[in-house]
């Protein structure tokens, strides 16, 4: 804790203070700078300010916390009636990992109805103990009852850190947790580590991924922190179940909600270009909508599914729901081959999270291959039906 | 009924730099607006208005050029606003965020359906509205994709998950996180907006708050600190190939095979 001071003395050029601040917290008021409410203090001014302009002063330590009392890393079990949602595992990983640095143990907390055994195949992730709270008042999610039986579990068995899912449920349930213990929670971590005084590093991209940031919640337990699903990676299933299941009894009374599920309507599972592991783009490199179907051909011979950039849906060639893009939907394919696509910021702004990305274009100077891993300066006319030719033929082999 | 919206200014573009050698962030584009998602949570409230009557009020945190955002909710219809505005509300965690705007909310009155954007583009967090309604102690309904109606002092929604929708009946005074589908904001009438172009807005700072101990406002009320920020190391590989057709086309087919994308 802590705060910036300004001394007016050593600053000697007013419009470079405020033109360093990166959140517009400086501002020059009749020759006066001043610190306004949108400051984070990230302390930028200190470093590379005027030396001497602005100072940090730390606040007298209010009450400290008393970290060792606060032991284990939990991982919030994210579950559709018992179906364990991968991310899951994939924290569990991971949890182990940053517990095995501190001496903690692993647990998990595993909230609804009728789950009682789903929670033993945790056992083969790593996982010290499973707490499990099964009864019918955790039916459906409902966010008072799901944090109340949440409570119950942290003012029991006091974890050092949860770690919990992205997911629809996760993301409303950990802030609503993190406010009641009035303690830190960062969202959407892609990198986590462990100090050895039990401080969570969490790294998170900020500013649309730009730029990213390192978060510590140095003063409140537990610390909570969500993550993704496909961010972390999943540890094996190990043969032997290895921990144990801990039943947790919390009172009906203590789960009341002041909403009621009326009813449950199952989404059609449409496949959609957000869920295909691979995909091809048509751009406006094709000449004519028949060529669509070249691409579509490379798509399939690699298992994917075909997307698009927006002159295509604009022209009729491909539906909506196909294209790519800050006005169609962001996709992060494991693989995305472009072809004939300029990379307009609009449509990368929908893919630039893809992990594999393949360019195809005739023009070096494209912009999409700033964010290409693999820039291939060349006609997709003589590209995609060899290539396509060229799987083909290797399929057969292999 | 009285309907309270959340709304954020933000920059206007998210396209900001770390200078690789000095570590200066650098903007671009020194332009702000409403956080887009806060569009549909205000339509969502226009509408309750014309459909159940009442009143559409809105409340913004931040510098005092934010109240820009609520000058653009008037145009959009919208009754009241209130800024809260104040230097020690500075570097405010979700934590200190939430707990500001729960003051703030108090002390502009009682809501019975307070209504949060999904997300904003800079904060990205989502967490903000779920963390508002602890600090209010009242039911909270995040990623709602529909509402059906309101009747008796409860609202109908749908609830978004992963696989499924639920259909929840949730008692007034509740809070909503609206997803962007859920409608098509209106424009901004330029009638309404010389008409309000006078209207005051309310400016709250810590003075105003029921709780005035500045230890649980901005910097000190955050839970998390930032300890620095840096521009993303990409572990990418980067390559250019050129060649002819069939070069090309063999090396695509040996980096895909590598990759195990074809077997
Ligand atoms: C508010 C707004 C929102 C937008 N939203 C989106 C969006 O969501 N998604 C989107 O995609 N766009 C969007 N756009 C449009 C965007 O700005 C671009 O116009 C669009 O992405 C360009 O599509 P393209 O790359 O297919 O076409 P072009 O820009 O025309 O690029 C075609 C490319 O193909 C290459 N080429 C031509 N022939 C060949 C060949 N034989 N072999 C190899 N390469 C070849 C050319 O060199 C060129 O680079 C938006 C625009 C605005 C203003
Ligand atoms: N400073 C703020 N002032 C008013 N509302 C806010 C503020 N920050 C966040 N919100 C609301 O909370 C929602 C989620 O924000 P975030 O958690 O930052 O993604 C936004 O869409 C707004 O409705």
């Amino acid at each position: 804790m802590g705060k910036l001071i300004v001394h007016q003395d050593k600053v000697t050029d007013i419009a470079a203070m405020v033109a360093l601040c990166p959140f517009k917290a400086l501002e020059d008021n009749n020759g006066k700078l001043e610190i306004n409410a949108g400051c984070k203090l990230c302390k930028l001014c200190v470093k590379k300010g005027q030396p001497g302009a602005m100072e940090f002063v730390e606040e007298e330590a209010g009450p400290q916390v008393d970290k060792s009392l606060w032991k284990g890393i939990t991982v919030y079990v994210d579950h559709v009636e018992g179906d364990i949602h991968p991310v899951t595992l994939e924290l569990l990983g991971k949890a182990r990992e940053l517990a095995d640095k501190i001496g903690h143990p692993v647990q998990a907390l595993f909230l609804g109805s009728g789950i009682g055994d789903k929670a033993h195949e945790l056992l083969h992730y790593g996982v010290d103990k499973v707490y499990v709270v099964d009864t019918p008042e955790l039916m459906d999610f409902k966010i008072e009852s799901y944090t109340a039986a949440f409570e119950a579990y942290i003012n029991k068995v006091k974890p050092s850190a949860i770690l919990v899912g992205a997911t629809s449920v996760g993301r409303q349930l950990a802030p609503r947790i993190a406010a009641r213990f009035k303690t830190g929670l960062t969202a959407d971590c892609t990198i986590l580590d462990m100090h050895d005084n039990t401080d969570l590093v969490q790294i998170r991209p900020a500013f649309g991924g730009n730029i990213m940031a390192e978060i510590l919640t140095t003063n409140t337990r537990p610390q909570l922190a969500t993550v993704r699903y496909k961010v972390m990676n999943a540890p094996e299933r190990s043969e032997e179940a290895k921990g144990e299941v801990v039943p947790l009894e919390v009172p009906a009374d203590k789960l009341k909600a002041r909403m009621e599920v009326l009813g449950i309507i199952k989404k059609e599972k449409k496949k959609t270009i957000e869920s295909a592991e691979v995909l091809v783009v048509a751009g406006r490199g094709l000449k004519k909508p028949e060529d669509i179907a070249m691409v579509r051909q490379l798509a399939e011979a690699l298992g994917g599914d075909v997307a698009c950039t927006r002159p295509l849906v604009e022209t009729g060639w491909m539906e909506a729901a196909h294209q790519i893009g800050l006005s169609g939907r962001t996709v992060r394919p494991k693989l995305i081959i472009t072809c004939g696509v300029s990379g307009a910021i609009q449509f990368v702004a929908g893919m630039n999270n893809s992990e594999q990305v393949v360019a195809i274009n005739s023009d070096p100077e494209a912009p999409i291959f700033k964010v290409a891993n693999y820039a291939l300066v060349g006609d997709i006319y003589e590209i995609i039906p060899q290539l396509i030719e060229k799987i083909k033929q290797g399929g057969a082999l292999a | 009924m009285e309907i309270l919206v959340c709304i954020k200014q933000v920059p206007g573009s998210n396209k900001v730099e770390v200078d690789p050698v000095t570590g200066v962030l650098k903007r671009n584009g020194a332009d702000s607006k409403m956080n887009p998602y806060d569009l549909y949570a205000l339509e969502c409230g226009m509408k309750l208005k014309e459909q159940y009557g009442g009143r559409v009020s809105v409340i913004t945190m931040g510098p005092p050029p934010a109240a820009v955002v609520i000058k653009e909710a008037f145009a959009m219809g919208a009754d009241e606003g209130a800024l809260l505005s104040d230097r020690a509300f500075g570097g405010a965690d979700v934590l200190a965020t939430s707990y500001t705007l729960a003051q703030g909310i108090k002390k502009m009155g009682k809501f019975d359906v307070i209504i949060c954007g999904l997300q904003t583009t800079d904060g990205d967090t989502a967490q903000v509205g779920p963390e508002v309604s602890e600090a209010l102690d009242i039911p909270c309904v995040c990623n709602v994709a529909k509402i059906d109606k309101v009747e008796d002092n409860n609202i109908f929604v749908d609830m978004e998950m992963a696989n499924e929708f639920e259909q929840l009946k949730v008692q007034f005074p509740c809070l909503i996180t609206v997803k962007k589908d859920i409608n098509q904001p209106r424009l901004p009438s330029y009638k309404l907006k010389k008409a309000t172009e006078k209207k005051e807005i309310a400016v709250y700072g810590l003075k105003d708050m029921e709780d005035q101990d500045k230890k649980h406002y901005g910097l000190s009320g955050s839970a998390t600190q930032v300890q620095r920020i840096f521009p993303p190391v990409s572990d990418k590989e980067q390559e250019t190939w050129e060649g002819s057709g069939q070069e090309l086309t063999d090396k695509l087919f040996d980096k895909l095979k590598q990759l195990k994308f074809i077997s």
